[in-house]
């Protein structure tokens, strides 16, 4: 039952008084070996959950920093079973969860159920679709729920309180939460107060659901977000992917020094 | 899936904005919802106000000049023998091509959503060439997403985009065409839709854009009807209208007065690429998978991985590798007929317009509508009236067709 471990890592941070760190790559940047090893680096580091990108060329959600790590996994040939195999070997050795986060496409060319199949047999525990809104993505949310993988739905500022509350009606038991209208990547454009603000509305509608904070959080603000569910650095480590390759230094150690960083900043 | 009869074909979508259950929709991040909802409600409202009405047409009129020629090439009906060949000269609309209508409604939707900035795609350059026009005029801050490979191709469209103040943002990514501009005008759109209005630069993207789009660019049928009365006193029994399609827009517009009349064909001229090559623009003809691209379900060209693929067309502005949900809708319901012309045939029929013509020098994209008129043409009788869509004029291709074609200029 992969979805039951996914609240558990939730959990085992709010004992530790804090909220749990996700971090985004995109599986197979540069290559598949390399990926495996950040992979295995940033659950060394102590990171609760690995979000990984299953990238897609025409999407319309990454900033700058995500676009460059997922081209450059697609010029190396990166397939969506090479990122499926990439998963499976790191939970032979891992049980950090890990939760795939594509666009609608690259699900469709592999066919829903195979990809669903895909999933539990590497032990995917969630599947985040960005440009998949709710209502129209309820029949693959039922299938993933069906196959014990929580699907999680997407919010934002300007979700009105009406929708707001009809999505979480129908969200599995974590939800996401896009922090500010931008792509992913970019300056934070609201206060960490106000994000909290939003965060709390949530809660109070769906005291049950865990809510993952995404968008424009740094090293200088994830602190802010001890006290919240969870919280994503995505960017910042792409960045320091493609950093460490034009240096010629190993991205899987300075992506784990990065997180144990991060890990450090969010737990004091 | 079925086409209905009296109702505008750009309404026949279901509540989550599907043609025939299946094409279109909103396949959007979360936070593009919020402005996707608002537009609509906008251009619902707009739609059905007078004063909006009278002010589009205003400017359709006195800046676009409205309505555009609808003449006989006699020398080319006389030429090729069978069908007489008409031709609706949408290029001698202002900026040279059918875009500025789309670039002025979307201009005065901007406006009346109190918003003082506009960005837009464009592939070709003629989108966002008359998008800034379009902008300058009505005084909003404009800025235009262009692959990197079309500015460098397209280059007088891009210097007119600047003369008329607009930004030029060369996109980097990908392909550096057409494609990977959209992606970006969506990403600049998730992060300003507070402030700014966005403008797609044909009938893709979201089911409002779509919408919109064709909305617009329907002023082309509605003056055509009018002279095709004037000049055959009826609706001739035997009609083909035929029209390149590259995102839809021009055909989306020559088409949309015609739809719920059995007796006029629609034909579709997608871009074939180069003889010989794999690589095409045309995803009806060649029955491209299914899949999602900018927000859309439509026919698209992609791999076995979901990756959209480049595309090869000598002419730009069909160099798309998706392809409208109307035109999916048409095409399912079997209303219209779909088919391609090659680069070779292209330059072809340019040729043999243009000399037999004078008056109509067709760009290339047009120049693939007229290459399956002048296939067809010479199979028919003279009952049968044959019309083009000539929604570009050959100016801004003028470098690619005398290199071609071995002159220097």
């Amino acid at each position: 039952m992969t979805s039951s471990t996914l609240i558990k890592s939730f959990e085992r941070a709010k004992e530790d008084n804090r909220a749990a760190l996700l971090t985004y790559t995109v599986g197979g940047d540069p290559d598949k070996k390399t990926s495996l090893n950040i992979f295995k680096s940033i659950a060394d580091s102590g990171v609760d959950i690995i979000e990984c990108g299953l990238g897609h060329g025409a999407n319309i959600g990454d900033g700058g920093a995500i676009q460059d790590s997922t081209y450059r996994a697609l010029s190396n040939g990166i397939k969506t079973n090479d990122i499926f195999e990439i998963i499976e070997e790191f939970k032979k050795d891992y049980e950090t969860d890990v939760i795939i986060m594509t666009y609608q496409n690259k699900i469709m060319a592999y066919g829903e159920d195979d990809f669903l199949k895909k999933c539990v047999s590497s032990k995917v525990s969630g599947i985040i679709c960005v440009d998949w809104p709710w209502p129209l993505n309820l029949d693959f949310a039922k299938k993933c729920k069906e196959n014990s993988i929580i699907f999680i739905q997407l919010l934002c500022p300007t979700t009105n309180e009406d929708r707001l509350k009809s999505i979480l009606n129908d969200a599995h038991e974590v939800v996401y939460y896009i922090s500010m209208l931008s792509t992913t990547g970019q300056k934070l454009k609201v206060s960490s107060d106000e994000i909290k603000k939003r965060f709390n509305l949530i809660k109070k509608i769906s005291p049950d659901k865990k809510c993952i904070i995404g968008f424009g959080i740094t090293a200088d603000t994830i602190n802010d977000f001890k006290d919240t569910d969870a919280c994503v650095i995505g960017s910042a480590l792409c960045r320091e992917i493609t950093r460490s390759l034009n240096e010629e230094l190993n991205p899987a150690t300075n992506v784990g020094n990065m997180v144990s960083d991060l890990k450090q900043k969010l737990s004091s | 899936m079925k086409l209905e009869k009296g109702i505008p074909l750009i309404d026949q979508h279901d509540e989550n904005g599907y043609w025939g259950g299946k094409f279109g929709g909103n396949q959007i991040a979360e936070s593009l919802n919020y402005p996707i909802e608002e537009l609509t409600r906008e251009f619902e409202k707009l739609r059905n106000d007078e004063t909006f009405i009278a002010e589009r047409d205003y400017y359709f009129k006195n800046f676009v000049g409205a309505p555009t020629p609808f003449i006989k090439l006699e020398n080319l009906t006389k030429h090729l023998g069978g069908a007489q060949i008409y031709c609706k000269l949408v290029s001698k609309a202002t900026g040279g091509a059918h875009k500025a209508y789309n670039a002025v409604v979307h201009s005065l939707i901007c406006k009346r959503l109190g918003k003082t900035y506009i960005g837009g795609d464009t592939g070709a350059g003629y989108a966002g060439k008359m998008l800034s026009m379009a902008a300058a005029k009505f005084n909003l801050k404009c800025k235009i997403f262009m692959g990197a490979k079309d500015v460098e191709r397209q280059s007088i469209n891009v210097f007119s985009m600047r003369s008329y103040g607009a930004e030029v943002v060369p996109v980097n990514s990908g392909s550096q065409t057409l494609v990977d501009a959209v992606s970006e005008c969506m990403r600049w759109w998730t992060s300003e839709n507070e402030e700014a209005h966005m403008c797609v630069g044909s009938t893709v993207g979201p089911t409002i854009f779509v919408k919109i789009c064709a909305w617009s660019t329907a002023q082309i049928s509605r003056e055509m009807k009018k002279q095709v009365i004037d000049e055959f006193g009826e609706v001739p029994k035997e009609m083909k209208l035929i029209n390149c399609v590259g995102g839809g827009s021009s055909a989306a517009g020559f088409w949309n007065e015609w739809i719920d009349y059995d007796n006029v064909e629609l034909i579709g001229v997608e871009a074939g690429g180069p003889e010989g090559s794999s690589k095409h623009a045309a995803p009806l003809t060649n029955d491209s998978p299914i899949g999602v691209l900018h927000g859309a379900t439509q026919y698209v060209i992609q791999d076995d991985q979901g990756e959209i693929e480049e595309t090869e067309s000598i002419s730009a502005g069909l160099d798309y590798p998706g392809v409208s949900p109307l035109h999916c809708f048409l095409k399912e319901t079997g209303r219209a007929r779909y088919t391609s012309a090659s680069d070779e045939e292209a330059l072809e029929a340019f040729q043999l317009v243009s000399k037999n013509e004078g008056f109509v020098s067709p760009s290339l994209e047009p120049s693939h509508a007229f290459a399956e008129a002048i296939k067809i043409a010479p199979k028919l009788s003279k009952d049968t009236i044959i019309v083009v869509d000539s929604c570009g004029d050959s100016a801004k291709d003028s470098k690619i067709i005398a290199e071609r074609l071995g002159y220097k200029i």
